[in-house]
């Protein structure tokens, strides 16, 4: 086989990209992964073996417990809420051909702020003694389920309570709150992919707008709910700057997270294996949701 | 042909670009460690400055709240007037009680890029952590030099000090154990200054039934309610047992412990509801508008109620000594030191001179409402609460605290913050005191 002067050229090119980012990326992926099975839980760097330790730790850890349940119900209602209501704005959108432009970017923007603002914005609105609280105090209501300890439908699961944390729930609609413009513009961009001509053809078999939504459209949509879900899931699974700004923990932990946990227990206690090994975490947590994804669109381009 | 060649070129650029930065970096490091090394103080100095990038001082902190920032910014103005030559960089990071600040600390150090000098608790936080790790450098010479061996307390030289050196200068001292009260709540109910738990949690529960939250607690950083804990294990042990406490001559399992966490729980329950959605702030605000009765919190807290709140000392509100511990004063004292590797150690100890002079802690303490480190200082600056708490200071038995990591290593802390927050919901005493002896382990 000849290499051609232009695949020469490419390859030169992606090297050092290539160099980079083996050593930034996987490099530093095996350096944590290394620093999980160490001892290094002091100020100093204590590179000696320790074995799954960590691992077996975090595990029995009633924190470590709770942040798992946290990841779970986050993820969750924050994946199906972004895709509800993304894609209703987009339907609804699509139905309106009026004012199309100002609605999207209306919806679009709140992407443009950084998860800390918006935990901070919504850490202002939730405060007692600001924000909506003090408007339901004028007629002698006083909502603190931005910080409930309350479990919903919670039942005993190893050491800890395993169920909705209502606080969680706060969290979720500040998430959402920012993420929606992003689904949003995804559903629009794949409705004004579908040719007319589909909707024309069902209309003349007799189909009813429900009908051409139900059986035609949305099944064409099912490729961008995928990206949808995967993009949501590696932010939900690996979000840190939204918690940290707006609950910290939350007491008894109900609103904690393993890259908060993963920042205290590192940073503040010096435990560094510790955090190396929820670091570790957390990446598998989300391979879980990217490695199907990828092995899937392999599949579908060979 | 020409396509080829430019690109390799770029390419040939971008490899450059990348080992130049790297090299330089190193190369201008290894430099200024030589001059540093071979070439007398003076000289050192001349050239940095000539070089136009020496002559600077970066100190670090988490002082960036109303009146601590303030303190802050009047001693570096102070400075500046003593050496205009000397740049200042104020490397101040948000977050109360330093909990974001350490952690930016703790990468620059281990990245060995230590800031000038910076702000440290003294005890564990210093000697169990940098000292340790040997990233200090000992400032025996300097305290003999500049005379401060006798301007400190003795107790408050030993916090500074491990195997007989001196790592660090004390600016300020704070104490940890004060509780702030709204005075007209208190005369409404006819309330007495509690001085024994047992009269505290009485007037608690009398104040409960008058309608007022009795205590303000905002608890959305741990390290809040694990003060009170601490105060209740001062008040149940004693000052020496406290000590020895933290020193692993005690286990967790002793009956006073238990006596501390069961009035832990007793005092759980008259705070506000909302405690974990608000910061000691927050707190301190309930108290200030009459909400709620008191709070224990740092006498930062007047700061706070001073500048803030715009509440005037002992007339809208009032401050006495925890309950049970009355005759203690639980040191919070900020420090700062020489780390090793700084380019400019001389520079620096020019700002620690004056940070551990009299004019300097004068400058700052009024501001940031603490007290100053000095024995000397000058009286007539401080106000009625700052004089008081002067007097408390010589006068009381003198015990580290172990929410602001004077007590134990900061490890163990984190894990005591944890299992307090947990502690705060669901007040499991057995599952407490077990989960604190097994954190002692770490100890």
């Amino acid at each position: 086989m000849r290499i051609t002067k232009d695949q020469l050229m490419a390859l030169l090119f992606l090297t050092p990209s290539f160099i980079l980012i083996l050593i930034f990326v996987y490099g530093f992926i095996g350096w944590t992964g290394w620093v999980s099975l160490s001892n290094w839980n002091s100020l100093m760097p204590d590179l000696s073996f320790a074995g799954l330790k960590n691992y077996i730790y975090l595990f029995g850890d009633y924190r470590f417990q709770a942040d798992l349940r946290n990841t779970v119900f986050f993820t969750i209602l924050f994946i199906g809420l972004v895709i509800l209501v993304g894609l209703t704005l987009a339907i609804l959108l699509d139905q309106t051909k009026k004012m199309n432009a100002l609605f999207r970017n209306i919806f679009l923007f709140p992407m443009a702020l950084s998860f800390v603002v918006t935990g901070v914005v919504w850490q202002w609105l939730l405060n007692p003694s600001t924000g909506y609280n003090q408007f339901l105090k004028l007629f002698g209501m006083e909502p603190l389920w931005y910080t409930d300890t309350n479990i919903l439908a919670g039942f005993q699961w190893g050491s800890i309570e395993f169920g909705l944390p209502v606080a969680i729930i706060s969290v979720v609609l500040a998430a959402v709150w920012q993420m929606t413009g992003f689904s949003l513009a995804m559903y629009v961009a794949g409705l004004t992919g579908i040719p007319d001509e589909l909707r024309e053809a069902a209309r003349i078999d007799g189909a009813s707008e429900l009908q051409i939504y139900r059986k035609v459209i949305l099944p064409m949509l099912t490729p961008i709910t995928m990206s949808v879900i995967i993009i949501m899931a590696h932010i939900s699974l690996k979000i840190f700057d939204l918690i940290y700004a707006m609950t910290g923990s939350g007491a008894n932990f109900v609103t904690d997270v393993p890259g908060v946990y993963m920042f205290e227990t590192t940073f503040r206690g010096n435990y560094y294996a510790n955090g190396a090994a929820i670091a570790i975490i957390m990446l598998l947590l989300v391979a879980v949701f990217i490695v199907p994804y990828l092995i899937n669109s392999r599949r579908g381009a060979s | 042909m020409l396509k080829k060649s430019l690109a390799l070129l770029a390419l040939l650029c971008l490899t450059f670009a990348l080992v130049a930065c790297g090299g330089n970096e190193d190369a201008s490091n290894d430099a200024s460690d030589t001059t540093d090394d071979s070439t007398s103080e003076d000289t050192s100095s001349d050239s940095e400055e000539a070089s136009g990038d020496g002559g600077k001082v970066e100190i670090f902190s988490w002082w960036t709240g109303a009146g601590e920032e303030d303190g802050l910014l009047a001693l570096i103005d102070l400075f500046e007037e003593k050496h205009p030559d000397i740049e200042v960089e104020n490397a101040a990071v948000a977050g109360g009680a330093g909990t974001n600040a350490k952690a930016v600390l703790a990468a620059r150090m281990q990245g060995n890029d230590p800031p000038s000098t910076f702000q440290v608790h003294g005890g564990a936080e210093l000697n169990e952590s940098w000292v340790a790790a040997d990233m200090m450098q000992p400032l025996n010479d300097f305290y003999e030099e500049q005379g401060l061996m006798d301007k400190f307390p003795q107790d408050l030289i030993d916090m500074v000090s491990k195997d007989g050196n001196i790592y660090s200068v004390p600016v300020n001292i704070h104490r940890g154990n004060v509780i702030f009260y709204n005075k007209a709540v208190f005369e409404e109910n006819g309330i007495e200054v509690p001085t024994t738990i047992d009269e505290f949690i009485n007037v608690l529960s009398q104040l409960q039934d008058a309608g007022v939250t009795p205590l303000a607690l905002g608890d959305k950083e741990a390290w809040t309610a694990t003060q009170i804990f601490e105060n209740l294990l001062l008040a149940s042990l004693g000052p020496d047992d406290y000590r020895a406490l933290f020193a692993g001559e005690i286990g967790f399992d002793d009956e006073r412990v238990r006596e501390a966490a069961e009035n832990f729980k007793t005092i759980l329950g008259y705070i506000n509801d909302d405690h974990a959605s608000r910061n000691w702030q927050d707190a301190s605000q309930l108290v200030g508008e009459g909400e709620a009765a008191m709070t224990n919190m740092g006498d930062w807290a007047k700061g706070y109620f001073n500048n803030d709140l715009e509440l005037e000392t002992n007339v809208d509100f009032g401050y006495f000594a925890f309950p049970g511990t009355t005759e203690d004063f639980m040191v919070i004292t900020d420090t700062f030191g020489l780390p090793q590797g700084v380019e400019n150690p001389d520079q620096v100890k020019e700002f620690l001179s004056v940070l551990g002079s009299v004019e300097g802690q004068d400058a700052f303490n009024p501001l940031k409402g603490s007290i100053p480190a000095r024995v000397d200082a000058d009286k007539s600056k401080y106000d009625e609460y700052g004089t008081d708490t002067m007097e408390d200071f010589q006068n009381n038995n003198l015990t580290p605290s172990l929410a602001h990591g004077s007590a134990a290593a900061e490890g163990f802390l984190t894990k005591v913050n944890q299992e307090v927050n947990i502690f705060v919901t669901q007040q499991n005493v057995d599952q407490f005191i077990e989960k604190l002896q097994q954190a002692a382990g770490d100890l």
